[in-house]
């Protein structure tokens, strides 16, 4: 009884506990999940998973299932986003506890009805506790953003090197409460359009609708809903992993308000395409802010890398290839940033390319292929997010050796040839005629399927291992991580005396 | 990037290497030239099945094959009607109307391409200034077509191309069935990726096309295949190769295709799934079938009269 306890409070308690809670849910549904579609329905995988679990694959709700399946992946993957934004921003422990609550009750139920919903059969009570749950998940952003309200004299950044303001105030912690603001509203984005469509009675997905003339106002803002949603989880992950690396100096000052800047014209670019064509050029103008903070970051990253790692060997004078070796020591802090790199290859430049020959190339090729492309490059980004947030995981379980090497290496060239193969098979038609092309597909499938095949059995191991944690009578690890719950970090502003002293006055005024 | 550059050079070359130019000849047993009455009345359209009607109409039981269309080929520039010029046959096309919207090309009249005739992947001879079917390939539906070229071959013929309308009733009858001949697919129930039909297996993944009514529930050469009539008797209206349908929609210069293709997933083989594209496109994988209306009706069978014929 005492360790199931323990064992509570480790999950649902603690930072570390809740976000292997999170990963672990993501990885249970990814593996069934992924089961039904690709080659594992060629292989008679899918026939066998349907039948065990008993569900519900009616053709026609093939759109309605989609939905749900990527509302239920993007909740958890927000959940965990918040567990590391209330560990690493300076908030009230209270603050702390009810927004993990609030989020962990709401994905968890988001989770089991929203799946129920789509894949066992159309119970309209799961689909009410689907949306109970979304709301629950929103409920618990409002409360993060009152909580990283960034004009509070309570927060004051007391490093120099840090971002801020003539008057103190934190610019990281401006960023992270613009980018959960622009995520609260384009929520609401997507929740007025599905409220207007209830009860899915005329589910679409947004790649089906690429070559219709006259998009509804609410097409559209479904469309910018995805597309500003998904911005946001990597602008959300993009901070977060810059504090992981103690982001600081001249680079953090230019690169936040670049960051808060693109946020904001992004956003507001996403939410003015239901009224207006400018809307692209607002999203490509806050786009670049964007992406430079990110190659601000990224300098600054490998850079501290190199530093770290040289000053660690001891090397006074170093030559470029030692330089070099001491970027590439440590795959799990090198990864992230790389994955930024890469994703310009795969994910922007595609995006990027694709509008500059819209009507040249993509507006003549079949709908069919363009709508390839537009999937693998946003499939491509979500899975770059996902590797990033493995690594970080990684790095907060404290693997280290040989292992860390192994793990963060092969989850890095695993993935990256995976989506290089997607980006060129999306494309292929720019390298190489129908008639010609299944050598080609052949190559890009098996590199694909290799590539994430690697990434699954590494991933799983890795959950395995924690899973197998669980059962050690000692020096477990979990029970390590029950009491060092909080992610280690520099934080940018610690709380002021004046913010102390507030605290004392309320408590002693509730006779606390 | 040097990889991909010594990459795809190597495999285009193997692909003409491994190319099946001739291969046997699979009599399928249905006859491409029969035309299935549709009749009158409402039916379910789309994903969220609106009610729409049709008038009686007639269509084609299978794709046109390139048999066919080497005939009309022949004809039609014997009587002058199109031409070949530049490795291309060529046709004119009154041009259509023009609303300049956004990411709309102006299609005015003129000449337009047909087919392209060295273009890999057709499976038609010239020789002579006459078309015939390569060797093998009478029976296959015929590819490399752009719509100029199908709605050439079509009106050439008094017939024209089906509406979307019309194709999805032919295809789907007057029930909500996701597939033309049911509920479910099966791997042998249509030429889809998931096929693995017998000429992949006897000619390698160049050859996917399957001969016009193949899955029709008979065995041929030791495959054993599912009927995949629609409810009112026509073939292949999911896989195998795309159909060009005729609509001309407002505000947009594609021309749209239904049914899926070899190279599909199931998901692009249910009824109501469009594809698009320029008029002018061509494909290995996209043809086309015709309608007419009953006026015009020569030769018409009942759906059950058609097979083995």
């Amino acid at each position: 009884m005492k360790k199931i306890n323990e064992l509570y409070h480790y999950f649902f308690q603690s930072t570390k506990g809740l976000i292997l809670l999170a990963m672990s849910a993501i990885s249970v549904i990814t593996a069934i999940w992924g089961t039904l579609s690709g080659p594992m329905v060629e292989w008679g995988v899918r026939d066998i998973v349907v039948g065990i679990l008993g569900m519900d694959l009616t053709s026609v709700e093939r759109s309605g299932r989609i939905i749900m399946i990527y509302h239920v992946i993007a909740m958890i993957v927000v959940s965990i986003e918040v567990y590391m934004m209330t560990s690493i921003i300076p908030m009230r422990k209270h603050q702390q506890t009810t927004i993990n609550a609030t989020v962990t009750v709401g994905w968890i139920t988001a989770m089991v009805f929203g799946l129920t919903f789509g894949y066992f059969g159309h119970n309209y009570f799961y689909h009410g506790l689907f949306l109970v749950g979304q709301s629950l998940i929103f409920f618990a952003g409002i409360l993060l953003a009152a909580a990283i309200y960034p004009w509070k004299r309570e927060y004051l950044v007391t490093n120099d090197d840090y971002a801020h303001t003539k008057n103190g105030y934190d610019y990281e912690r401006i960023a992270f409460f613009v980018m959960t603001v622009a995520m609260l509203i384009s929520a609401g984005f997507g929740a007025v359009t599905g409220s207007f469509w209830s009860n899915g009675h005329e589910t679409f997905l947004a790649e089906d609708l690429i070559r219709e003339p006259g998009k509804t106002a609410l097409q559209k803002s479904i469309i910018g809903h995805l597309h500003i949603m998904l911005t946001l989880i990597a602008v959300a992950i993009t901070l977060i992993v810059g504090r992981w690396m103690d982001w600081k100096g001249k680079l953090h000052k230019v690169g936040m308000p670049l960051m808060i800047f693109g946020t904001l014209v992004i956003s507001g670019g996403v939410w003015s395409v239901v009224w207006t064509r400018m809307a692209h050029t607002f999203i490509y103008v806050g786009s670049v802010f964007v992406m430079l903070s990110a190659l601000m970051l990224v300098i600054y990253a490998w850079g501290k890398l190199i530093r770290d790692r040289i000053a660690e060997q001891g090397i006074e004078n170093p030559t470029f290839f030692q330089k070099f070796a001491a970027l590439l020591h440590d795959p799990i802090k090198f990864g992230p940033f790389w994955q930024m790199v890469f994703m310009n290859f795969t994910v922007s430049g595609v995006g990027i390319f694709m509008a500059i020959k819209l009507e040249e190339i993509f507006r003549v090729w079949p709908a069919r292929e363009e709508r390839v492309t537009l999937t693998g490059h946003w499939h491509i980004l979500s899975a770059i997010i996902a590797t990033i947030i493995i690594m970080y995981y990684v790095d907060i379980s404290g693997i280290k050796g040989k292992v860390r090497k192994w793990f963060g290496w092969t989850l890095i060239i695993a993935s990256d040839i995976a989506f290089a193969a997607v980006t060129i098979f999306s494309m292929k038609r720019l390298f190489v005629t129908e008639y010609a092309e299944q050598p080609l597909v052949n190559i890009t499938m098996l590199l694909t399927d290799f590539g994430l095949g690697a990434i699954l059995v590494i991933t799983g191991g890795l959950f395995f291992w924690r899973l197998m944690d669980l059962f050690k009578k000692d020096d477990a690890l979990w029970e390590k991580e029950a009491i060092d719950s909080e992610l280690a970090i520099n934080p940018t502003a610690e709380m002021t005396q004046e913010g102390r002293d507030k605290i004392r006055a309320q408590m002693e005024r509730e006779g606390l | 990037m040097k990889f991909i550059k010594v990459l795809i050079p190597f495999m285009i070359l193997a692909s003409f290497v491994f190319a099946k130019e001739e291969i046997e000849y699979v009599d399928s047993g249905v006859n491409p030239d029969i035309w299935i009455t549709i009749p009158a009345g409402d039916f379910f359209y789309g994903q969220h099945n609106h009610v729409k009607t049709t008038v009686e109409y007639e269509i084609m039981a299978t794709h046109v094959t390139n048999q066919q269309y080497a005939k009309f080929l022949n004809e039609a520039i014997a009587q002058k009607v199109i031409y070949v010029k530049n490795d291309t046959v060529w046709g004119f096309h009154p041009g259509d109307p023009f609303d300049a919207y956004l990411h709309e090309f102006e299609i005015p009249a003129g000449d337009y391409p047909l087919v392209p005739i060295t273009v890999p992947g057709l499976r038609l001879n010239y020789s002579n200034g006459k078309f015939a079917a390569k060797n093998g390939y009478d029976n296959h539906p015929m590819v490399q077509v752009s719509w100029f070229g199908a709605n050439a071959y079509a009106q050439f013929y008094g017939y024209r191309l089906p509406l979307e309308i019309e194709w999805e009733k032919a295809a789907r009858g007057t029930d909500v069935r996701p597939f033309p001949w049911g509920n479910h697919i099966e791997k042998n129930r249509a030429n889809f990726i998931s096929s693995h039909n017998l000429f992949e297996k006897m000619f390698g993944d160049v050859v996917k096309t399957t001969p016009v009514g193949f899955y029709n529930g008979e065995t041929h050469n030791g495959y054993e295949t599912l009927d995949n009539r629609s409810p009112y008797g026509l073939y292949d209206m999911a896989g195998n190769v795309k159909q060009w349908v005729g609509d001309d929609h407002k505000y947009v210069h594609y021309r749209y295709m239904r049914g899926g293709n070899y190279n599909s997933y199931e998901l692009y083989l249910r009824v109501w799934v469009r594809d698009s594209a320029g008029p002018e496109h061509t494909s290995m994988s996209l043809g086309f079938r015709c309608a007419r209306n009953p006026v015009m009706a020569v030769e018409t069978a009942p759906a059950d009269s058609i097979v083995n014929e």
